[in-house]
């Protein structure tokens, strides 16, 4: 087990950042998630003290065991700062719940970011393998994998009928939670993202924002998942997921290439927007910058930067996050402060960024104003 | 802001009504709004919210009106019309009947198809022929096919022993 701190054990958003992946262009990330209890166990919300504090001691030491998780951080959440909490959060380690949790809850992480265990969450067990772009695949064997060596070690409560227990009757079953992180600035400018949403839930799945139940779609990210977690074998539920994001890609890019065609510069007003402001501006909020990083990761990819590569805006994206900002200073910052220091650190990073290097005349010129001014 | 009936008493119940795009808003003191008929507290819970609308009213039916409590970790169904979770595995088997309805409008099937742990496969696998066996047993009796119905009597027989026999670890 890693005896370091969770600062010095997270390696830099550089090199998360720097994580590729196939499909990351739409697909930023994928995730599975287990959710198992221990049979002879009260589930985590209706524990007392006592009780999720000898749950976490079953627990904990059977996930430090586990192989993949050699040289894993691993701590209760009543020894972590609420910094470090948030920290976690966004980078999507753990969820907002598990953040709010203190005395008999722990987590257990390995360096590269595949792991994370949450123990003593909403069920006793929350296990989640991460990938980078689109590999849900790989994060299910991997995940399937871990689960499997674990189960030789704890008994898990599970009934013939119902499948694994868990603490809310939605999870039970194959207490399997399959999303994928997309970035779809195009269906957003092209307005045709409503439409996809309601297609994607007719298939009985959700569309949540950036941080997961109940967000709002920041930075034109929506997390796609499974709702369903009983009557179904994971492998059918993962391949439902692949099947639907094979098809929302598809969707993303030709809504893409459909703007350029007909609302050129519609799009290279609001990238050179986006651009211009996060080079220049002295105050920003985090909700504005992760909106105009967007643009700029759209910027990227639709070849406008030619010297910056996507991983700039998806560090950036980490960096300007509110925990991430204050982790690098040590006096505590009000919400102006981190404002401005935000923009302090853009203006900085962006200084060897030109602007954005668009090409007009042609077909890309439609959407001008009715004088046809050029 | 005053009761719109009354003009008296200070409003405590405030109600919108939304149609289309059409909004309306009328505020109400406490007894004005009960003479109206509008009830201070919904009839719904957290649990209906998390699992559907009814799911605690649900559970409070299958109980036949008997407040039925888990034995292992002192749960009730009171307690899961607050917060929509359970508290603990044996809580299934407490609430299993009230649960089913919830079940089946909220997941694509009633039955687990999925991961089995490891050491539960076999005693799974026997269980479910055992139930195709039995199926066959009522069938037989039913056909008054009496030697195949004992042929079947004997391999459930052997089956159950099986399964309740000492368990390898």
């Amino acid at each position: 087990m890693s005896k370091i701190g969770l600062n010095e054990f997270l390696v830099s958003p550089a090199e998360t950042a720097r994580r590729r992946g196939p499909h990351d262009r739409i697909v930023m990330s994928s995730r599975v998630r287990l959710a198992r209890n221990l049979q002879d166990g009260v589930f985590p919300g209706w524990a007392k003290k006592p009780e999720r504090l000898r749950v976490l001691e079953l627990i904990r030491p059977a996930v430090e065991s586990l192989p993949e998780l050699e040289s894993a951080f691993s701590q209760t959440m009543d020894n972590l700062s609420a910094l470090e909490k948030k920290i976690l959060v966004e980078r999507h380690l753990i969820s907002r719940e598990h953040e709010a949790k203190n005395v008999g809850s722990g987590v257990v992480l390995n360096r590269d970011e595949t792991f994370c265990v949450m123990i003593n969450e909403e069920d006793h067990l929350r296990m989640q393998a991460l990938r980078p772009g689109l590999q849900l695949r790989q994060a299910w064997q991997a995940i399937d994998h871990l689960d499997s060596a674990l189960e030789e070690k704890l008994n898990y409560a599970f009934s013939n009928e119902l499948g694994y227990l868990t603490a809310c009757p939605t999870n039970l079953g194959t207490g399997i939670r399959v999303s994928a992180m997309l970035h779809l600035p195009g269906l957003v400018l092209a307005e045709q993202i409503n439409p996809i949403i309601q297609s994607v839930n007719k298939l009985g799945l959700a569309v949540r924002g950036l941080y997961g139940e109940g967000t709002e779609a920041l930075g034109n990210v929506f997390q796609v998942s499974n709702q369903m977690t009983l009557g179904e074998s994971e492998s059918t539920i993962v391949e439902r997921l692949e099947k639907v994001l094979a098809q929302i890609i598809e969707h993303e890019e030709n809504a893409r290439a459909s703007i350029l065609e007909k609302k050129a510069k519609m799009v290279y007003n609001h990238i050179g927007r986006a651009y211009g402001i996060l080079a220049n501006a002295h105050s920003i909020s985090s909700k504005e910058t992760m909106n105009l990083l967007s643009l700029l990761r759209l910027g990227v990819d639709l070849a406008l930067f030619p010297d910056v590569d996507r991983s700039l805006a998806d560090e950036l994206f980490i960096l300007t996050q509110p925990a991430h900002l204050q982790r690098q200073h040590s006096e505590k910052l009000s919400a102006e402060e981190r404002d401005l220091l935000r923009a302090d650190m853009l203006r900085e990073r962006l200084k060897q960024v030109s602007r954005p290097n668009i090409k007009l005349g042609g077909a890309g010129d439609a959407g001008l104003d009715k004088a046809g001014k050029s | 802001m005053v009761c719109c009936i009354c003009k008296e008493k200070p409003a405590t119940v405030h109600l919108t009504h939304i149609e289309g795009d059409k909004m309306q808003k009328v505020d109400l003191c406490e007894e004005c709004a009960k003479n109206k008929g509008v009830s201070s507290t919904p009839d719904f819970s957290l649990a209906d919210l998390l699992l559907g609308l009814g799911a605690s009213h649900e559970i409070e039916q299958a109980s036949g009106g008997v407040e039925l409590k888990c034995p292992r970790c002192g749960f009730t169904q009171a307690d899961f019309k607050k917060s929509g979770r359970l508290g603990c595995p044996g809580c299934y088997e407490t609430f299993g009947d009230g649960l089913e309805g919830l079940l089946k409008s909220m997941h694509k099937g009633t039955r687990h198809t999925g991961k089995v742990p490891e050491s539960l496969r076999q005693t799974r696998d026997t269980s479910e022929r055992l139930k195709t066996l039995q199926q066959k047993l009522a069938k037989a009796i039913e056909e008054e096919n009496f030697e195949q119905a004992a042929i079947l009597r004997d391999e459930i027989k052997q089956m159950t022993n099986r399964l309740a026999g000492p368990v390898s670890t």
